[in-house]
């Protein structure tokens, strides 16, 4: 991808944004009627499907129960015409293991578990178009899905992934960024206390930017927390109308 | 197999000891245990001791065909094996959590970061390159594989040389080691990964956690950086909620100890380098250390005695005053009937009167320090009295109007009513 300029001397990128501007978020809540929660969002071109069944029995294996809190069981797969070619192993390789282990801890930290002890909450997403920030998508459709099954969780999940370049950091990475060799951070914030559930970075960075880095991946996580907010009220709204009538 | 689970008072004490920023062996909060890295007689074979844990690392390549997408560059392929040698927990074949994150972070550690130049490992582009694959075996797991894999797998990659390759036109020949020398890869930087454990919500950090410190913590950060300061990956696992200061600080501790350890496998690697110039034997058989019987007494090790006189002047003066516990006078029954029962006169076994001092010297042993400090202290006889043919215990027969034993209240009582109903039968 060498000669794409990810950056233009008037400061626009690839897609014509500006290096702090997020994607546009699309959402919905409660897509499916079977799962106890469900969403959908889009961020750019990159669409998440995301469904929550729980908090019930321990399925499986007892002996995994935890005796003071529940389990929480991830499962990330990505569908297989999601890529430019047809993904092979959709589940079940290195990646998606990594993938579905870090959403189970970032939902560990934020989900009060401690409300639902011997149970188990399972969160399923499938992406279903991969243009860039796969994980990022996918941990802000799972917090809507969750808040659609009424799980309390103790803030929104907000998470973003940022890269760098030219000594300026772009927030939230397209395919074509992310696939450039740019290094790129990707956040999982709880934004009212400030609070990083997941931090995950690769490719190499100087150690004296880490901090700008890091700064410009929580505003822009805030950023999406304020249009999740914005989602979970209109969802509300409209339901509520509904009901009414 | 499964891992036996950790008691919950050896969970207590350890995170007891590291809120008063003790470890377990004497580190204090941002030291490493001793790294020792040695090579193997064949070139890209390492090992590498981080305290107890031992990993082993070797690199070996082949020619294959380039990926479709990338066709003029080399492949590069790591594996690391937990092999049940290196704990009970784990499992032979099974793809366990621990696995795959380690497999993950390595790869993202080593391959995302570009430390190996992979277009040097082109023969002919789009048919025949190198494909260079690092498999790390965990020997034996006492904490922090994280660290002792990357040290390995890099340490590893410094050492390997590959077969020299001639291409003339179409032909394209291989040359063994024999006929040419082989070429060592092109390393741009050594990425080293630091892990921190957290514990208590992120209050307290660990570097280099040790077997049980992992056990007991809420979550790891692992930062990988080289000498340069560039942070080549950063990732971190465990439901814990980190601040951006904590990350920052992190950041720099690492960059000091990465220099350290970059220093440490170049050391390790000119050495191994003039040993096989100089034609000396090299190789892990020669890295063990001979472990010979010179004496037959262990050194002396020195013992903390600074406080030593102030405890044990506080203890006894707070034994000074033993609150006095009246024990329920001791009944004496109707003969033939018997009593049991806590408090209460213990009409059991009272012929054997060697079984009585055994007994009592066994309950009385813990507390027999104290009983002859503050015996001493109030300067009465000590009956101390070897009945039992024991050289080893020390028995001690307590009778109730010398002394007055606050603890073991229940047991004492039965003593002293043994006691005396004994002293009663002997008269």
């Amino acid at each position: 991808m060498a000669g794409l300029e990810l950056l233009s001397d008037q400061g626009y990128r690839l897609d014509g944004r500006k290096a702090a501007e997020l994607r546009k978020v699309q959402a919905r809540m409660g897509v499916f009627a079977q799962a106890d929660g469900s969403a959908y969002l889009e961020q750019g071109n990159t669409k998440a499907l995301a469904v929550v069944y729980g908090p019930h029995e321990m399925r499986g294996s007892r002996s995994r129960a935890l005796h003071d809190r529940a389990v929480i069981n991830c499962q990330y797969s990505m569908a297989t015409f999601s890529t430019a070619e047809r993904k092979r192993r959709p589940h079940g390789d290195r990646k998606s293991t990594e993938m579905s282990l870090h959403l189970k801890q970032t939902f560990e930290a934020a989900v009060m578990t401690q409300l639902f002890p011997r149970s188990q909450i399972d969160i399923y997403v499938k992406i279903l178009q991969s243009d860039g920030g796969n994980y990022s998508v996918c941990v802000n459709a799972a917090t809507l899905a969750v808040i659609n099954a009424g799980i309390p969780m103790r803030d929104y999940v907000c998470a973003c992934t940022v890269g760098f370049v030219d000594e300026t950091p772009l927030a939230d990475l397209c395919y074509a960024e992310e696939s450039g060799g740019v290094s790129s951070l990707a956040l999982a914030l709880l934004p009212r206390g400030g609070q990083i559930a997941l931090l995950q970075m690769d490719a190499r960075l100087h150690q004296d930017h880490l901090e700008s880095l890091i700064e410009a991946a929580m505003t822009a996580c805030k950023g999406v927390s304020k249009v999740l907010d914005e989602v979970v009220r209109q969802h509300l709204q409209e339901a509520s109308v509904l009901t009414r009538e | 197999m499964k891992d036996t689970p950790l008691s919950n008072c050896e969970r207590d004490f350890l995170i007891k000891a590291i809120e008063e920023k003790k470890r377990l062996d004497g580190r204090q909060t941002y030291d490493y245990r001793k790294i020792k890295i040695t090579f193997g007689t064949d070139y890209g074979c390492c090992f590498v001791d981080l305290g107890q844990t031992r990993v082993v690392a070797q690199v070996s390549c082949e020619l294959v065909a380039p990926k479709e997408s990338r066709p003029s560059e080399g492949i590069m392929f790591f594996n690391i094996e937990l092999s049940p040698m290196a704990s009970p927990a784990f499992e032979q074949g099974r793809q366990s959590e621990l696995s795959v994150k380690l497999n993950r972070q390595l790869e993202r550690c080593l391959r995302n970061s570009k430390c190996i130049d992979t277009e040097s490992l082109c023969v002919v582009s789009g048919e025949k390159v190198w494909q260079v694959r690092v498999d790390v075996h965990t020997l034996n797991n006492d904490g922090n594989l994280m660290d002792a894999a990357s040290i390995a797998a890099i340490a590893a990659l410094s050492h390997f040389r590959r077969p020299d390759v001639g291409i003339q036109g179409e032909e394209v020949t291989v040359f063994s080691p024999e006929e040419r020398d082989p070429i060592p890869l092109s390393i741009y930087h050594m990425p080293i990964s630091i892990s921190f454990a957290f514990f208590q919500q992120g209050t307290f950090l660990l570097v280099d956690p040790c077997e049980r410190e992992e056990r007991v913590m809420d979550g790891l950060l692992m930062i990988a950086m080289n000498k340069h300061r560039e942070i080549c990956s950063i990732q971190s696992s465990g439901g814990i909620m980190l601040l951006k200061e904590q990350v920052m600080r992190c950041s720099k501790i690492a960059s000091v100890k990465v220099s350290e350890i970059t220093e440490l496998i170049n050391k390790a690697l000119f050495n191994d380098r003039t040993a096989r110039k100089a034609g000396r034997k090299c190789g892990f058989a020669e890295s063990l250390p001979q472990e010979r019987i010179t004496a037959l007494k262990t050194d002396q090790s020195e013992v903390e005695m600074t406080d030593v006189s102030e405890r044990a002047s506080d203890i006894i003066q707070k034994a000074e005053a033993p609150p006095p516990i009246r024990a329920a006078s001791p009944v004496l029954p109707a003969p033939g009937v018997g009593q049991v029962g806590h408090g209460l006169q213990n009409t059991w076994g009272l012929e054997e009167d060697e079984e009585q001092e055994e007994e009592s010297s066994g309950e009385e042993e813990e507390i027999k320090m104290e009983e002859e400090q503050r015996e001493k202290d109030k300067t009465t006889e000590a009956a101390v009295v070897e009945i039992s043919d024991s050289e080893e215990e020390e028995v001690v027969i307590l009778y109730p109007e010398t002394t007055k034993k606050p603890k073991n209240a229940g047991s004492s009582s039965d003593q002293k009513g043994a006691a005396a109903s004994k002293k009663r039968q002997k008269k």
